[in-house]
């Protein structure tokens, strides 16, 4: 399946302060896409409204899977998002959790699966326990199994290895590389070794109208 | 069904994952009860032996059942928007299934202490109930739009700054002419053959629950997404 990105003449302001202007590009399939940018730059803005999360204050981000606009409805099954502002259910265990979200996407839960998936984002064992007995660094990686549970197009980090180990780092480096394969990923980040992931960057903080169009 | 109406199926798991977490934490639960259960005691005792009329019990009853949910409802959305949880779930599903999630919990939750509530004042207050069919059915109604009311005045109290004094100050003007058809239906019921029967206060507790239903779930997504 061909999934695309297409940024157009895309604006945010928060009253009078604008963070960006008529940003237009595009975001081929089986990509990385870095946003760089200082603090207050818009970059968590950006993928706020890639995400349908905010509204922008003009234009538009369209996504296309195999030529098809996706509606707000199919772009909720199409994208993960992990991020710093993002948490999950402290009341709940981590299974919990994911069955949560499984029903509500409508997706089909299997403990088999579920439990496979938490093997995978390092928290084999620990499915059952309360997330709010996790560490900081379990917590992100339990972000992660949300993300990938319904097995999106696009896969949106925001300062993706957060309070993680050098493990982590390494989980993070794999799931970049499994979700280029299947699709797009869209990053926020600073840290120069999170940017060398992208093939395409653009910094939020000498973006000029029109950028990558 | 769920199948052909989603929106039902995703609305049960909301509240299956709300029941959950009240179970673990009981806040909201002790919150509705605690306040209830004092203010009853309080009632009981200040009017001794005394049967008031119909007219004071009805008003009572609908103070206690309007403040405790006042207390205890409120928290439905503040959580999710304090604990971060909002991101995660605006992400998964639409709006309209989240409220109706919130919703069906809120009566629950309102409904197993109307349970324990109601009966205990009738015996603290000596009241005996006449009419004991259209009172169930008041009771049902004005409970079902005490929650529908209360769930999208949560939702829009949790994006404003001061939360907890929005509450009471939000749901009053919207609620009085529940609670006055409540009051109103309770105190025919409560006043027996000398009362008529409350038709009209019925419908229009019915109607009041169509109306705030319905405009919920149009408004809801503008309350919902920012």
């Amino acid at each position: 399946m061909l999934t695309q990105i297409k940024v157009h003449n895309l604006s945010k302001a928060y009253g009078h302060r604008l963070l960006f202007r008529n940003l237009s590009l595009t975001i081929p399939n089986h990509s990385v896409f870095v946003l760089l940018g200082r603090n207050g730059a818009g970059k968590t803005t950006f993928l706020r409204i890639l995400c349908g999360l905010v509204s922008a204050s003009s234009g538009e981000i369209e996504i296309t899977v195999d030529g098809k606009v996706l509606t707000p409805q199919e772009k909720r099954a199409q994208i993960g998002l992990v991020a710093p502002e993002l948490e999950l259910y402290e009341e709940l265990s981590a299974v919990e959790n994911l069955e949560f979200f499984a029903g509500v996407r409508g997706i089909p839960f299997s403990l088999t699966s579920v439990r496979e998936l938490l093997d995978f984002v390092g928290l084999k064992g620990r499915g059952l326990d309360l997330v709010h007995t996790y560490s900081s660094g379990m917590k992100q990686r339990l972000k992660y199994a949300y993300a990938l549970l319904h097995e999106p197009k696009i896969l949106v980090l925001d300062e993706p290895t957060t309070n993680l180990d050098e493990d982590g780092v390494k989980l993070v480096e794999a799931i970049i590389a499994r979700q280029r394969r299947r699709g797009i990923v869209v990053m926020a980040t600073n840290d120069p070794r999170e940017v060398a992931y992208g093939e395409q960057t653009l910094s939020l903080d000498t973006a000029k109208p029109g950028d990558l169009a | 069904m769920s199948r052909r109406f989603p929106w039902i199926r995703q609305s049960l798991v909301i509240w299956h994952k709300e029941l959950r977490i009240e179970f673990r934490t009981r806040f909201a639960y002790s919150t509705l009860l605690m306040f209830a259960v004092t203010t009853l005691i309080t009632i009981s005792f200040s009017v001794g032996g005394f049967v008031p009329d119909s007219d004071i019990t009805a008003a009572l009853l609908w103070i206690i059942l309007f403040f405790s949910a006042m207390a205890g409802l409120g928290r439905t959305f503040v959580q999710e928007e304090e604990k971060k949880t909002v991101t995660a779930l605006k992400l998964a599903v639409a709006p309209e299934p989240v409220f109706l999630g919130k919703y069906f919990f809120n009566v629950t939750l309102l409904c197993s202490l109307t349970v324990l509530v109601v009966p205990l004042f009738l015996v603290l207050l000596n009241q005996s109930v006449p009419q004991w069919p259209p009172f169930l059915v008041t009771v049902i109604l004005g409970v079902l739009g005490l929650a529908g009311a209360s769930t999208i005045i949560a939702a829009i109290v949790a994006k404003a700054e001061a939360k907890s004094a929005m509450m009471t100050i939000l749901a009053f003007p919207v609620l009085v002419p529940l609670l006055l058809a409540a009051i109103n239906a309770t105190r025919a019921c409560l006043a027996g053959a000398s009362g008529a029967a409350p038709a009209s206060e019925l419908y229009v507790l019915l109607f009041y629950n169509g109306a705030v239903l319905t405009a919920s779930l149009l408004l809801f997504e503008y309350i919902w997404n920012e």
